[in-house]
């Protein structure tokens, strides 16, 4: 398939947080200020896509030669971790000035969902290398415009609405997710993807 | 010693206290709201429902059980790896379980089975409780926790199945007559059933305290 319709579909048509509901602890909790799930958004973009190009030649090269496929579980999850650690420190040691608006953001990154969700489909589609990167890119870019989209409502309806009391925070999030997945299901026609 | 009083005496004890606190008082999804990824993915039928509930009780229970039993020697800067290794450990099993003897219901929940080592539930638990108490209070803390969370996911799925197929567990149960609400099959139906249980749950909460 080609990588551009991947990289398309995966931003609208296949939404991971709106479509496959991945990314929703961070995507609740994050989503109260704009700024930070721009930062948030960021970050996701650099780690899952750098983290994506690490784990398919580990995978392909590596473990399906060996026939232990078995283990991807457990080696995606300590290349995950291990990058978004080695990220930190070097960003703690070089680049000090963008720890404040894009380091806090890693630790948390380990825990989300779609990092490990987009390895995980990349076996299960049996992408080629270029279709993995243009797919984790699309995935991330995806799940940012999401979660700043959300962000940006939310900071809207604390000023102007009147929410019953046991429906603030958490439930109100979900409706509107709700409402946004609805709307992104009008993207459905652009592109057909298995 | 009366009946009653050693009912008493049973509830005050902290294994008591450990298994429940995760079921009502300080549940997964209405207090804290973990864990929702899966939930609202895989809820669409009861049968993923229950298998995704059983696997998370295990793998919770197992991993908090074995991060507890190694929490003297798992030095601090690293135990996050620790967690992800012990908890993938688990996740492998379950997968290869589901894989072996329920190869419908493994294809139907396809990733989200991998996706389990994520759940901040089995990472909080471990996190919160395991590092700091004994082994068995932590597996059953871990239990506890994985039984709420299942409770919850039946409670999707008994509303999600019926009116987005019209069946439980594959058996009809609606009239003939019955459209399928397509809605809520897909994503934006769970999100909406959940704000609504949320709404509910988070009523009675403030109205009974």
């Amino acid at each position: 398939m080609n990588p551009l319709t991947i990289l398309i579909a995966s931003i609208f048509t296949h939404n991971i947080a709106l479509v496959y509901i991945l990314g929703m602890c961070p995507f609740i909790v994050i989503s109260r200020n704009y700024k930070t799930a721009m930062g948030m958004g960021v970050a996701i973009i650099f780690v899952v896509t750098l983290t994506a190009a690490i784990n398919w030649p580990i995978y392909w090269k590596l473990l399906v030669p060996m026939h232990s496929e078995i283990l991807s579980f457990l080696i995606f999850i300590i290349v995950i971790a291990a990058t978004v650690q080695l990220l930190e420190m070097i960003i703690e040691k070089f680049f000090p000035p963008l720890q404040s608006s894009f380091g806090i953001f890693l630790p948390l990154i380990t825990v989300n969902c779609i990092v490990l969700a987009v390895c995980l489909f990349m076996v299960l589609r049996d992408y080629s290398f270029i279709q993995t990167l243009c797919y984790a890119f699309g995935t991330s870019c995806g799940w940012a415009l999401a979660i700043i989209l959300m962000a940006a409502i939310k900071e809207k309806l604390l000023l102007t609405a009147d929410i019953p009391q046991g429906l603030r925070g958490p439930g109100i999030t979900m409706i509107i997710t709700g409402l946004m997945a609805l709307a992104f299901m009008g993207f459905a026609g652009i592109i057909t993807l298995q | 010693m009366p009946k009653k009083q050693i009912k008493r005496s049973f509830k005050q004890t902290k294994w008591f206290k450990a298994m429940v606190m995760g079921m009502w008082q300080d549940h997964p999804t209405f207090c804290m709201v973990l864990g929702i990824c899966s939930m609202l993915a895989i809820t669409n039928r009861l049968d993923n429902a229950l298998a995704m509930g059983i696997g998370v009780t295990f793998c919770t229970a197992f991993s908090s059980f074995f991060v507890s039993l190694f929490r003297d020697t798992i030095p601090s800067r690293v135990r996050m790896l620790a967690y992800m290794v012990i908890i993938s450990t688990f996740v492998i099993t379950v997968d290869r379980i589901l894989k072996a003897y329920f190869p419908p219901i493994s294809d139907a929940m396809g990733p989200y089975v991998g996706l389990i080592i994520t759940n901040c539930i089995l990472m909080g638990r471990a996190e919160a409780y395991a590092i700091k108490n004994g082994p068995w209070l932590s597996f059953l803390d871990g239990i506890g926790y994985g039984a709420g969370y299942t409770f919850m996911l039946i409670l999707m799925a008994l509303i999600r199945e019926p009116i987005g197929f019209g069946t439980i567990l594959g058996y009809r149960i609606m009239p003939g007559a019955w459209n399928n609400w397509v809605i809520m099959t897909i994503a934006p139906g769970a999100f909406f059933l959940l704000g609504v249980y949320l709404w509910i749950f988070r009523t009675i909460a403030n109205k009974t305290e």
